[in-house]
């Protein structure tokens, strides 16, 4: 079916869909901006867990899900180590600090995880020593670089960067990964009122088959709450909040823009009746018609995803760096596949328009 | 040979409990070449009339066959390809498609019979464009042509499919009386050069002459007058 006709409208009168391209421009860069900032957010806030090559996180029962408040003892240690199905633990352990970094005024954010085994990306806790660790890549941004020894804390406790890792920050801090020993060495000397004895740590990661939640929660009578990695992502503080805010500014701006495709093809279709009764009398069918007007809005769409993109990106580039923006191709998919159902949607509103418009009407009308 | 032939159209409008009948039992045929002039006060029922023959409107009773082809008990779908197909129509407004050259809009026709626009209509189109006198505006837009060269232009977009039969609504309302006369005399040419058939609703009597015949409707009734000088 040829749609050269609205398509030669489109290049010919432009200026026509000005207002509706700029106005859908202006909502892409929005929609990628909100996106991009929820995605900067959640990336920066669960990259320590999500990284977790693990089934489940053991937290103690009573600290409803958080790593700082939870606290894991040798016994119930070995309670889970017992449990069918489970063939791994290893302890976990997190204390967010300020770094003094070499050469740099300001102290830098960082995240001390303890771990023994090595989530996705991060070397075998085995190639640490003591003092050692591997960081994330985020850090580079605050100065720190690899040799470099940082001091931890009002302690000052001296951790030596010796690698990179990547997209494991907690919590909007860039996260370093050391041994056990450290971890507790710094958080004992730096946060004496929240002290681990040496056998405890915080959580447990286990690897395993079978439902291992239930059966680890079971087998220690209670003591633990175990979780899978994907809702210990979500037990983070703020993420799931963040999550569903940031998805219902992004739905409403969807609304928006079905709103604006709806009620500029509308007004088109309106000043279009005219000739759509003179092009039905000489043999357009309805669906035809229809379908340009689709065909447009879907152009204009297009056009205005491609500007919108550009200056999202041109935005996110002149941001200072602390700005959690993360324009992930995802994001950029999502959007434009949105965009798109909105835009028809949108234009369906003129259907109904379309057509009722009357061939017969074009004859007998002078003007 | 007939190409219209309408017999016993009635065609009655509802609103509410009254009836208003705009046709009463019409009976009209027009043959190939042959121009019928249709003359009737406003609201005599003239563009009802031609609405059904050109299958824009189905008729309350009564038969329809265009170019042997019984379009009576037709629906909205097969109405629009018989449109497409056997009859052009030349509106009273100005109606071409104001984006489009004087060519694209002859080209219309053929895109929306699903025509690619390929090499042959274009020389059609110019054919025809050069027969009406606007060998040189073919890429003129609408807005750059007077009202005399716009209505050729639609002239030509009704007679692009080569339709058996052409449906004129007051085509020279808008134009003074010597581009109205240019007009008719143009119309009277091409219908004769292509043995087509065309019924041509007018009030303006100065153009009847243009007819090989005069339908008279009044109230929905046709009476025809003898065969003009």
């Amino acid at each position: 079916m040829s749609l050269k006709l609205p398509l030669r409208e489109l290049r010919r009168r432009p200026t026509r869909f000005l207002v509706a391209t700029v106005v859908l421009a202006f909502l892409s860069t929005l929609l990628l901006f909100l996106g991009g900032l929820l995605d900067g957010l959640y990336l920066g806030s669960t990259g320590a867990i999500r990284a977790q090559d693990a089934d489940v996180i053991v937290y103690s029962s009573t600290a409803r899900d958080s790593f700082l408040r939870s606290r894991i003892t040798a016994d119930v240690r070995s309670e889970v180590d017992a449990v069918d199905g489970v063939d791994a633990v290893g302890g976990l352990g997190f204390v967010l600090l300020g770094a003094d970094v070499p050469g740099e005024a300001d102290p830098a954010d960082v995240a001390i995880a303890g771990y023994e085994l090595a989530p996705k990306g991060v070397p075998e806790v085995s190639s640490l020593y003591d003092g050692q660790g591997v960081a994330d890549r985020r850090l580079e941004d605050q100065g720190v670089g690899v040799g470099d020894t940082l001091l931890i804390g009002p302690a000052k406790t001296e951790v030596t960067v010796v690698g990179w890792v990547e997209d494991t920050a907690y919590l909007q801090q860039g996260t370093i990964w050391v041994n056990l020993a450290t971890w507790r060495q710094v958080q004992n000397a730096n946060r004496p009122d929240a002290a681990v004895a040496d056998d405890v740590v915080q959580a447990l990661v286990v690897r395993g088959s079978g439902d291992l939640a239930a059966a680890i929660d079971t087998a220690t009578g209670g003591a633990t709450s175990t979780l899978t990695v994907e809702e210990a992502v979500l037990a983070l503080p703020g993420v799931e909040q963040q999550n569903s805010t940031f998805n219902q500014i992004i739905y409403s701006t969807l609304v928006v823009v079905l709103a604006v495709v709806g009620l500029f093809f509308s007004l088109l279709t309106l000043e279009r009746l005219g000739l759509y009764g003179v092009l039905k009398a000489v043999g357009a069918s309805s669906g035809r018609l229809f379908a340009g007007v689709v065909l447009q809005a879907v152009v204009v769409t297009i056009v205005a995803f491609v500007a919108g993109s550009a200056l999202a990106m041109a935005a996110a580039a002149a941001l200072p760096s602390g700005v959690p923006l993360q324009l992930e191709p995802s994001r950029f998919v999502f959007t434009f596949t949105a965009l798109l159902v909105a835009s028809v949607l949108g234009s369906a509103i003129s259907l109904r328009k379309v057509l009722r418009v009357d061939p017969a009407a074009a004859i007998g009308t002078s003007s | 040979m007939t190409v219209l032939d309408m017999r016993d159209v009635r065609k009655v409008y509802r609103s509410g409990d009254a009836e208003v009948v705009a046709l009463d039992h019409a009976t009209l045929a027009v043959d190939h070449g042959e121009i019928v002039a249709l003359l009737g006060p406003s609201g005599s029922g003239k563009t009802t009339l031609l609405s059904i023959a050109g299958g824009l409107l189905a008729p309350t009773e009564g038969s329809v066959v265009v170019d042997g082809e019984d379009i009576t008990g037709h629906d909205a779908r097969r109405l629009t390809a018989f449109r497409r197909e056997h009859v052009g129509f030349v509106f009273q407004s100005v109606n071409l498609v104001p984006f489009l050259t004087a060519e694209e809009n002859l080209l219309v026709v053929d895109e929306l019979g699903g025509g690619k626009g390929g090499r042959a209509a274009r020389e059609r189109a110019r054919a025809l464009l050069d027969e009406l006198g606007l060998a040189a505006r073919g890429s003129n837009m609408p807005s750059q042509l007077s009202g005399g060269e716009r209505q050729r232009v639609a002239i030509g977009r009704a007679l692009f499919n080569n339709p058996g039969l052409v449906l004129f609504d007051e085509p020279t309302s808008a134009l003074d009386t010597q581009l109205g006369e240019q007009v008719m005399e143009l119309i009277r040419r091409e219908m004769k050069a292509r043995d087509t058939a065309a019924v041509i609703v007018t009030h303006d009597t100065r153009m009847t002459h243009y007819a090989d015949r005069v339908v008279r409707i009044v109230d929905g009734r046709l009476t025809a007058d003898p065969v003009p000088a």
